[in-house]
């Protein structure tokens, strides 16, 4: 069980942007973490993996305090993070990357399997570079593999829908009810997606830095509509 | 193992080489030390004592040559020069590169000088690897190499080239001339620690309609190592260049790059690319995501990077 107790956050100037955030995650089961652009989602992300140390509060695993553990030490106790702005690498390939991810070297069968999850081809991908040439859809697909490619006891996906098309999103969904059935992993995915929040078991809202509703998905996705969303972001709704 | 079958292993598979029993020249400390021929690849020593003659037989297909070079004495300053004669529609793969192990306090000196003429519609794999090995302090291993490549109407020759640590100082030249249609690709990578200083230079002129060069050289200087990098690409007909610099510099390393395009005809397409930094922190970061230390994740990139 994580427990994220009475964490803040402010940025280097000052900017509160976590407060006084508390927060329960159970081991298995899928939560969806929804909310207004710029209400703390991605840092509330970053503070679990440990990318972020948090100001104040308490971050707790299974009963141990790891708040002052680094990004490494929280990786090698099972924490996954899929970035939403993944990273490029020059030189290491698709292969290389989901093999870093596993642990081991994976052979081309596996590779390919992971990225059938993520509605890429693996043949066509494996042997490509992790760098600029791939579109950012590509890319997107190929980081949400690498999280796959882990063996996790808790699973962060930040936006994974963004850049994703129509075709790969019935995979993508496919690949976290899988995860969700299995019951290896707790999934954390931070999405405005419909589809994703239709397969959530618990629907968190943050907004401003804190929790503002927490619920089951019947209790709370009724009541999101009153959620100010950014118009673009709706557009691409509307189309997926 | 001894010192020369270590070098020659780590430059050119030698194992592999000598099972497949093709043709090959090894030259240790100045001197031929065993040379084969085949029956479409032939290596004859020039007459003047100073170097190899490899003339590779037109039509010749799937064959390989290996013609490494190691020192491992001090004070040895080898100079040679070889030729490679690519006959018409050949295609081949030419494995070379030179290693010296010296020890601590020690110096010796590498010079290859080696040139390609290849013929029409040739084709050939060109892999060179420079290492050093041995003393870790007081060394002077120096390697300075020179490559010209002549390439005439629908040629392709693809040059791999790579010196990754172990060479205290280096010099590499490298110039070609294109005729139409003819193809250049040239990978290139380097990684210099400690104190090393590694200088690069190309000079590639496009003189054929269609004629086209891709020039990626991939860089990583550490502690207080310094790279010095030049390229010219000089389009005189329609043709396509690219080059592409890239440096990752760690600790104190130093790396100052001047690429340079020269189109001297309106029909000529160049485009330079060059990017020097360190390793981007986010790379880092999402390493450690996988549960790799700063160290391990820093490692993996530069590997990949290097590959």
């Amino acid at each position: 069980m994580l427990e994220l107790r009475n964490i803040s956050w402010s940025t280097p100037d000052g900017v509160p942007i976590l407060r006084d955030l508390s927060l329960t995650i159970e081991n298995t089961g899928l939560s969806v973490i929804t909310g207004p652009n710029g209400g703390g989602k991605t840092t509330l992300a970053k503070v679990i993996a440990g990318l972020i140390t948090p100001d104040k509060g308490t971050i707790m695993l299974d009963g141990e305090d790891i708040t002052g553990l680094d990004v490494t030490q929280r990786a090698k106790r099972g924490i996954s993070y899929a970035f939403q702005q993944p990273v490029r690498f020059k030189g290491l390939t698709v292969k290389d990357l989901l093999s870093l991810g596993s642990g081991k070297d994976l052979s081309d069968g596996e590779v390919c399997a992971l990225l059938a999850k993520v509605g890429l081809c693996g043949r066509d991908y494996k042997d490509r570079e992790v760098n600029a040439s791939l579109s950012g859809g590509e890319i997107k697909r190929i980081e949400i593999a690498s999280v796959l490619a882990r063996p996790s006891r808790l699973v962060i996906f930040d936006e994974p829908e963004a850049g994703i098309d129509l075709w790969s999103f019935t995979g993508l969904i496919a690949a976290f009810e899988e995860m969700k059935r299995e019951k290896k992993a707790s999934q954390i995915i931070i999405s405005h997606q419909e589809r994703i929040l239709d397969v959530a078991d618990r629907i968190i809202v943050v907004e401003n830095g804190s929790v503002a509703k927490d619920g089951s998905r019947d209790e709370i996705l009724p009541s999101l509509v009153s959620i100010p969303s950014c118009p673009m972001r709706m557009r691409e709704e509307e189309r997926l | 193992m001894s010192e020369r079958d270590e070098l020659l292993e780590l430059i050119s598979s030698w194992d592999e080489i000598k099972k497949e029993g093709c043709a090959h020249n090894i030259r240790e400390n100045g001197k031929s030390i065993e040379r084969m021929s085949s029956e479409h690849i032939k290596i004859e020593p020039k007459a003047d004592g100073s170097g190899l003659d490899i003339h590779i037989a037109p039509g010749t297909r799937g064959e390989k040559v290996a013609i490494p070079a190691c020192v491992t004495a001090a004070d040895i300053n080898d100079l040679v020069y070889n030729d490679f004669y690519v006959g018409e529609d050949a295609d081949v793969r030419i494995i070379a590169g030179c290693g010296i192990h010296v020890n601590n306090g020690e110096e010796a000196r590498h010079s290859g000088i080696h040139r390609f003429f290849m013929g029409r519609n040739s084709k050939a794999v060109y892999e060179e690897k420079h290492i050093g090995k041995g003393g870790t302090h007081d060394t002077r291993r120096v390697i300075d190499p020179v490559t010209e490549v002549y390439m005439q109407e629908g040629s392709s020759l693809e040059m791999d080239t790579s010196q990754l640590g172990g060479v205290d100082s280096t010099k590499r030249v490298t110039k070609a001339e294109l005729a139409a249609g003819a193809r250049l690709v040239i990978k290139e990578h380097l990684l210099t620690t400690g104190n090393e200083k590694a200088c690069t230079e190309f000079e590639v002129t496009l003189s054929g309609d269609d004629s086209a060069v891709d020039l990626v050289s991939r860089s990583v200087a550490r502690d207080s190592s310094y790279q010095e990098y030049k390229s010219t690409i000089t389009g005189n007909a329609r043709c396509t260049g690219h080059s592409e610099c890239d440096a990752i510099i760690t600790g104190g390393g130093k790396v100052n790059a001047s690429p340079a395009l020269y189109a001297a005809c309106e029909d000529a397409s160049l485009i330079h690319e060059a990017a020097i930094g360190k390793i981007a922190g986010e790379q880092i970061m999402k390493l450690r995501t996988f549960g790799l230390s700063e160290e391990e994740a820093e490692a993996k990139i530069i590997e990949g990077f290097l590959k």
